[in-house]
């Protein structure tokens, strides 16, 4: 009942903490998005380089979430841009794995079919590999957005705002229905955005699969 | 046409899959490649389309270096089956079969007829196939379609990978009575690639039996089969085969060459002397035109001189000469339903000239199913 008092007071802040969370853990996946699928699409013809690349992206996968923050800061400062940067790091790898493993695992047949009735390499990628392995990368960029929207509740330690500020501030002062407000609403906009994802996935998919 | 020119083909620089291999394949002909596994046949023919290339030789397309031609092109105006069909699960039927189509930028009208045409052909309408997704679709449906989708854009030349070889065997054998009709109609070449010799025989015009990376043989089924050039190649083949395929054998090869043969002027006396001589009781009545020529004009059994009492009777008089002349070619199937239509016990057999080279008897008949018979001796 407090929860739902405090959130009717507060609705203006909490929207625009919504967006705010919104724009850091979105501008984070489409960096990522931007530069782990091309890359994912580079590493399938080069083996050596993508155990490199998959490692370090692992290793950065590794590294605690406020841990991350902190070694971001010195570099890059506080506010927005050292916050998404840290978020990217995190989207990176399961945008750049499940991409790899999706093209990895078109059937050889198909590409092989493909290859003989004189499809160029561009042709073979954007008409066979893409669509085929659409809904293992849309996987990818939905494990992406939901661990960023998580990550994003801490930025606010870098005072890059988002629904954390919520989370953070009523710990300090011991306002439970705050606390409330700022962990309802970002694991509801986890859920509401994977659910989008979801049937952003199953549009791109096409239905003979 | 076709021409392999000294083809060498090694992965290491050591082993050489396909070794010095010469092969000409003619316009319109259905050639098959068979050998086991390893043996280079899909190798071979998958250079034909450039998805491999040779070490060192030549393929000559047309008389043109396939080398000189670009890549792609190439590849869009070869069909292509390969073994797990690998129609694209994403694409509709329409889709797939217009795959070449496409990517040649025809006209979009153009595009629909000949698929709605490709997809009548092949006995899976149009109306109602054309939005269904491959996998709606059973095995031997989904290579119907691709075989309509690798004659979309009526490539000259077809090659094809093992494409029956996933199915169950009736549908693999509708698929190849398919086929040969296809090649009837449209004429176009086709490299089919097989392990299954019997296949091989069913389909090819020509088979070019594989091994090590080597021709062993190629030639008709029929030659393969009567007339294997090595070991390998009857080994393959298989003893029996020529049994389990009766209608290879012709007239020639159930004759009997040694044939006692008696002039139209003889006496019956004379007659009966022969006969008794070679110990036959069927004569074939030749004319000796020069030394080369015998025509047949008739056959007399020693049944005929029965009743006969005047010697002066020449052989011509009693002697039956509405007979039927077997042409060598004559599939024994014909043969023998023709002998048994007219209860005929003794035919000759002719030569393109029309002269005598043999005989067929029963006994001719049975000697030679049981000789190509596997060793019943042996229970």
């Amino acid at each position: 009942m407090e929860v739902y008092t405090y959130i009717t007071n507060n609705w203006d802040l909490i929207i625009e903490a919504t967006l705010q969370h919104i724009q850091l853990s979105f501008s984070a996946v489409l960096l990522a998005c931007l530069l782990g699928i091309p890359l994912g699409f580079l590493l399938i013809n080069n083996k050596a380089l993508s155990n490199i690349v998959l490692n370090i992206a692992n290793v950065i996968q590794t590294i605690p979430s406020l841990a991350m923050f902190a070694l971001v800061m010195p570099f890059m400062g506080i506010g927005t841009k050292p916050a998404i940067f840290a978020l990217f790091l995190y989207a990176l790898l399961p945008i750049i794995k499940n991409t790899y493993i999706g093209i990895n695992g078109v059937d050889p047949a198909i590409k092989k079919a493909a290859v003989g009735m004189g499809m160029s390499r561009n042709q073979i990628m954007f008409q066979i590999e893409v669509p085929l392995s659409i809904s293992v990368i849309m996987g990818g960029v939905r494990i992406a957005t939901v661990t960023c929207i998580g990550v994003t509740t801490i930025a606010t330690l870098i005072a890059a705002g988002g629904l954390g500020d919520f989370i953070y501030r009523g710990l300090s002062t011991f306002d439970i229905p705050m606390i409330l407000t700022g962990a309802i609403f970002s694991a509801l906009l986890a859920l509401a955005m994977d659910f989008l994802l979801g049937l952003l996935e199953t549009k791109l998919t096409s239905k003979g699969l | 046409m076709i021409e392999l020119r000294n083809i060498t083909k090694s992965y290491n620089g050591k082993t050489n899959v396909i070794e010095n291999m010469n092969l000409t394949i003619n316009d319109g002909e259905l050639v098959v490649l068979v050998g086991e596994s390893g043996c280079g046949k899909t190798t071979t023919m998958t250079m034909l389309n450039k998805l491999i290339e040779p070490s060192s030789g030549e393929i000559l397309m047309n008389g043109k270096n396939i080398d000189t031609m670009n890549k792609l092109e190439l590849r869009r105006n070869i069909g292509y089956v390969i073994q797990n069909v690998g129609l694209f699960p994403h694409k509709t039927i329409e889709e797939n079969v217009s795959t070449v189509l496409n990517l040649k930028k025809k006209p979009p009208e153009e595009i629909e007829k000949r698929v709605k045409y490709l997809m009548d052909m092949i006995g899976l309408p149009y109306d109602e196939y054309a939005k269904r997704y491959p996998k709606e679709l059973s095995g031997g449906q989904k290579q119907r379609i691709g075989v309509a989708r690798a004659l979309a854009n009526n490539p000259d030349m077809i090659l094809m990978d093992e494409p029956f070889s996933a199915l169950d065997p009736i549908t693999r054998e509708q698929l190849q009575d398919e086929l040969i009709k296809l090649h009837e109609e449209l004429g176009k070449t086709i490299v089919f690639v097989t392990h299954d010799i019997d296949e091989a025989i069913k389909l090819g015009d020509k088979i070019a039996v594989m091994q090590h990376g080597k021709v062993s043989q190629f030639d008709t089924p029929e030659e393969i089969l009567k007339n294997p050039q090595s070991d390998f190649v009857a080994s393959f083949v298989g003893k029996d085969r020529l049994w389990k395929t009766p209608e290879m054998l012709t007239a020639e090869d159930v004759m009997i060459r040694d044939v006692v043969t008696v002039s139209p002027k003889r006496s019956v006396a004379q007659a009966i002397n022969i006969m008794k001589k070679h110990d036959k009781t069927v004569l074939v009545v030749v004319k000796k035109e020069d030394h080369q020529s015998s025509k047949v004009i008739g056959i007399v059994g020693a049944n005929r001189f029965s009743g006969v009492a005047d010697h002066n009777i020449k052989i011509e008089d009693i002697m039956k000469s509405d007979i039927w002349r077997i042409p060598k070619d004559t599939h024994l199937n014909e043969v023998i339903q023709h002998r048994n239509k007219y209860n005929i016990l003794n035919s000759p057999v002719v030569d393109d000239n029309g002269d005598l080279i043999g005989v067929i008897t029963n006994t001719s008949i049975v000697n030679v199913l049981y000789e190509i018979m596997p060793g019943k001796e042996d229970y």
